[in-house]
């Protein structure tokens, strides 16, 4: 069993600046418990206090939100992709607030 | 739908097109975009868009054109420099297509304005630089019933969709709330690749012009995701949020909220930081340094490629990343002063050791940049 996770640019931090992570879990949630063993601080960034997924940040699982699949409990099948989009607002006139 | 003998020259690439042809190059005369932001985003689009042949152009942007946008900001050009990029941005695709109108609005997009200049367009694209532009025009567009052309960048990585509520979700189905202030890096202090709104953008022109010819799909419901350095460009699904605070109620319900206030940012936070305390002017860090008698500790938590560029004499370089590893380098019991590039960075350093328990911890207030124009000009600026 194994998940290829896709880490955004902002947590590279976190993954020694790996873009992707190899795991193996069997659910959504199980699976964002690894990375914060392997990878200290990451499922803060993801998750709030009461272990939801924050509100600017979407996990998407081949491809699919997983808000609208079932959630954390969201089963993983062999060979699939996990992807953590966190909002970014760039564009224009960055200016350090 | 007649053309002149010049125009038919100018289009004919579009005019052969059976996607496009006469009727497409009619439409696209006679549509409206209005583009948020004549930066990064909004140069290739709004060039694109012009010498496409798009009839009426809106352009709001209240910032004046800076030497550190001329890495990306395509639209502008070093004589430019000091003038409001409105200017600039109309003289430059007056330049490239002189058969269409451009209007300029040289202010912030507000709740107050908003619906009033939105309304006067077919389209909007947003290619604006902050979270709360980003919520205020996407409810001003659902309340408008208006679709949305969306392109946002970070370093290497870009997204793009397209939000039309009537058919599929909005931009707060997507991220319901904001991040708070300080959680996602902004691109002054994380950079960006030049070339990558040039990406960004131009798919941001294509969307918008597929939209206008009713041509193709457009990407309703799905988000690209785009990394350069890695060159990899990948599709999400989006899905309209059955909960979304925005869509999910009727155009009049849909109210306008102080969108500085939602995201955190603005005065509010900068008085915050000065009321506890939690904030020190450059003056003064000047003189306690210059007190051999104090203990003090001065900390910069920028990165170490602006560490490279420039630093104040006796800094120790702890990036706002690793500080959590890191405490064991800073003594405790000397006074900490904590400095950046302009103040937004050390301020969450600051709130973060004092809730640890630091007492003595202050944020340099306006960071390296301002020191460089109070204290020492030898410090360049970047
Ligand atoms: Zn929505």
């Amino acid at each position: 069993m194994s998940t290829l996770v896709r880490i955004p640019q902002p947590l590279r931090k976190l993954t020694q600046n790996r873009a992707e992570v190899e795991i193996s879990a069997r659910t959504v949630g199980e699976a964002l418990n690894q990375l914060e063993q392997e990878y200290p601080g990451l499922r803060d960034r993801i998750c709030d206090e009461s272990g939801e997924v924050r509100q600017f940040i979407n996990v998407f699982l081949d491809g699919e939100d997983i808000r609208f699949l079932q959630g954390l409990g969201t089963p993983i099948a062999d060979g699939s992709e996990l992807s953590i989009i966190p909002a970014i607002a760039g564009g224009s006139q960055e200016r350090e607030r | 739908m007649s053309f002149s003998q010049q125009e038919l020259q100018r289009y004919s690439r579009h005019l052969v097109l059976p996607e496009v042809g006469l009727e497409g190059q009619t439409r696209l005369r006679n549509a409206s975009v209005l583009c948020v932001g004549a930066g990064g985003l909004g140069s290739p689009l709004l060039l694109y868009l012009a010498a496409a042949g798009v009839g009426r152009l809106g352009i709001v942007d209240f910032d004046a054109v800076d030497f550190s946008n001329l890495q990306r900001q395509i639209l502008h050009s070093e004589g430019d420099l000091g003038h409001p990029k409105v200017d600039s941005a109309k003289r430059r695709l007056e330049s490239i297509n002189s058969d269409i109108e451009i209007t300029t609005y040289p202010t912030r997009l507000t709740r107050e304005n908003a619906l009033d200049i939105i309304s006067a367009y077919d389209i909007v694209a947003d290619g604006t630089d902050n979270f709360a532009t980003r919520y205020l025009v996407n409810d001003a567009c659902v309340k408008l019933g208006k679709i949305n052309i969306y392109g946002s960048i970070f370093r290497f990585e870009g997204q793009v969709s397209v939000f039309d509520a009537s058919r599929g979700p909005c931009y707060r189905c997507l991220y319901p709330e904001p991040p708070p202030p300080g959680a996602v890096p902004s691109c002054a202090e994380g950079g960006v690749l030049g070339v990558l709104p040039g990406i960004v953008g131009s798919l941001q022109a294509a969307e918008t012009i597929k939209v206008l010819l009713g041509r193709g799909e457009p990407l309703i419901g799905r988000l690209m995701l785009i990394d350069v350095l890695r060159s990899d460009f990948r599709f999400v699904k989006l899905r309209k949020n059955p909960k979304c605070p925005v869509c999910q109620l009727t155009p009049s319900e849909i109210e306008l909220i102080d969108y500085d206030q939602f995201c955190g940012v603005g005065r509010g936070e900068e008085s915050e930081g000065a009321d506890l305390g939690l904030e020190v002017t450059v003056v003064e860090v000047n003189q306690l340094l210059k007190q051999s008698d104090r203990d003090v500790c001065l900390i910069d938590v920028r990165e170490p490629e602006e560490y490279a560029i420039c630093r104040i004499d006796g800094a120790r370089l702890i990036p706002l990343g690793e500080l959590p590893r890191r405490l064991e380098e800073i003594d405790s019991t000397s006074e900490i002063l904590i400095h950046c590039h302009s103040g937004g960075r050390s301020l969450s350093a600051t709130r973060f050791l004092r809730r640890l328990g630091y007492p003595r911890v202050r944020s340099v207030k306006g960071g390296i940049d301002a020191w460089s124009k109070e204290i020492d000009s030898g410090v360049p600026r970047y």
